[in-house]
């Protein structure tokens, strides 16, 4: 029951985080020491359980001192990480706005559009604000709604920051089996919402608004695109801040505070409605990947299945009510209704999948 | 001369703005200048990310900040 534990780094006594080295095994020490340093930043934890220790005069392995030392490594860890990520993401987004992921899906048919186009949800810029002006822009363009949804179920769930977020939380074979999955889901997701051909449930106006292609991705300059990216790291962090003290709050709190009794009893590996229970908490949320795992970091601590910790994080990126309510506005309920149902189904699968699966992550 | 700017109000929409009106009063026009808040109705100008600038009606940019004097060279093409 307790088979994730050695996954992800478990509080030793001494309050310093044992970081597990299964993900890298056999790709030479240098990758392992770059892997535990720079990704999973085992200088700043051990710099942390000191602050701890002797800053405050805490314990580290205590209740108090565990709490504290949680909380402060992974604000620090993930915010260093996704200035970094979004930095350099936001460099390589620059070549690929909407107007041009557009331009290139509309190059396709079929089964291959949908995998181009979850794969450009992974690379273009998105945020739950901007799924209706994508969501017109596609459509109006005569892309199909097969190929529309692929992508609004990839860009939320899958990109390439928390891809290395999770990485650096888990390990790599986690990390690609999440991307692996998230980017299945877009392609099925959006097939079958292709097949049960709901055009007729767009909202008429969609249709007949205008496509501008401003393509201005010949004309920047490198320089912008390094200014964009700098706007981008100050944007993002500044609208997801909060959300990650809350997320890492909550998971110091699950980490040292809520008892492990209870936590097994609602979300155990042993229990199967767990993976329901982290669907039904996680849809309606709304939250940023970043604040987001360390949810899942601490839960899989107290012995909740990697499925479960995983149907969670991706029911809070991939619905939100703030996101419902937005696309509520350009197409009709039952449409709403039938990629509210195939995502939620989804992500309740691929949990079970994962739980029953986790040995091979391990 | 009308002249809008498409966004939901963030930093770089204020910015674009200002750009357009130093532009404008650079180029001796006398512009109206509007602002277009409405998700949907920025995306009823067909563009994908914004800012956007909008002069009589007529999409010239989207997605960047332009800077006065880029704006100065559109306002004399329109």
């Amino acid at each position: 029951m307790r088979g994730v534990e050695g996954l992800i780094g478990s509080h030793r006594d001494d309050g310093a985080v044992y970081l597990p080295r299964d993900g890298v095994l056999g790709m030479g020490d240098v990758f392992v020491w770059l892997n535990d340093q720079l990704l999973r930043m085992q200088w700043l934890s051990d710099l942390v359980t000191l602050l701890v220790r002797d800053g405050f005069g805490l314990d580290p392995a205590s209740q108090i001192g565990g709490s504290v030392h949680f909380f402060i490594y992974d604000v620090i860890k993930i915010f260093i990480l996704l200035s970094v990520l979004i930095f350099s993401i936001s460099y390589v987004q620059s070549y690929f706005p909407p107007e041009r992921t557009r331009r290139i899906l509309g190059q396709r048919q079929g089964l291959g559009a949908n995998i181009i186009a979850a794969l450009l949800g992974t690379i273009t810029p998105f945020c739950s604000c901007s799924s209706i002006p994508l969501f017109i822009g596609f459509t109006s363009a005569g892309l199909p709604l097969a190929v529309t949804f692929s992508f609004l179920i990839s860009s939320p769930l899958v990109d390439l920051a928390s891809v290395i977020l999770l990485a650096s939380i888990f390990n790599w074979s986690i990390a690609m089996a999440y991307v692996a999955i998230g980017l299945v889901l877009a392609v099925l997701g959006g097939t079958l919402i292709g097949y049960l051909k709901l055009e007729n449930q767009v909202e008429a106006f969609v249709f007949q608004s205008p496509v501008s292609d401003h393509d201005n991705g010949g004309a920047i300059s490198r320089r912008e695109r390094l200014t964009y990216a700098a706007d981008q790291v100050m944007e993002i962090v500044l609208r997801v801040w909060i959300y990650i003290l809350i997320g890492v709050g909550i998971g110091a709190a699950i980490h040292n505070w809520i008892p492990e009794t209870f936590i097994s009893a609602l979300l155990g590996q042993d229990k199967w409605w767990s993976v329901l229970v982290a669907t039904v908490v996680g849809v309606p949320m709304y939250a940023d990947i970043f604040g987001t795992l360390p949810i899942a970091e601490a839960l899989v601590q107290k012995g909740v299945g990697l499925g479960t910790a995983l149907t969670f994080m991706m029911a809070v990126t991939a619905l939100s009510l703030p996101s419902m309510i937005m696309l509520k506005r350009v197409v009709k309920l039952p449409l709403l209704a039938v990629f509210i149902g195939i995502v939620t189904v989804g992500i309740i699968l691929i949990g079970y999948v994962f739980n029953a699966t986790t040995h091979l992550f391990v | 001369m009308i002249i809008k700017i498409l966004g939901s109000g963030c930093k770089k929409c204020v910015a674009l703005g200002e750009n357009a009106k130093t532009a404008a009063q650079a180029a001796a026009i006398d512009a109206k200048f509007e602002k277009v808040t409405d998700i949907v109705a920025i995306a009823g100008y067909g563009i994908m990310s914004t800012p956007g600038l909008v002069i009589d009606e007529k999409v010239v940019s989207s997605g960047r900040v332009l800077s006065a004097s880029e704006i100065g060279a559109l306002l004399k093409g329109a």
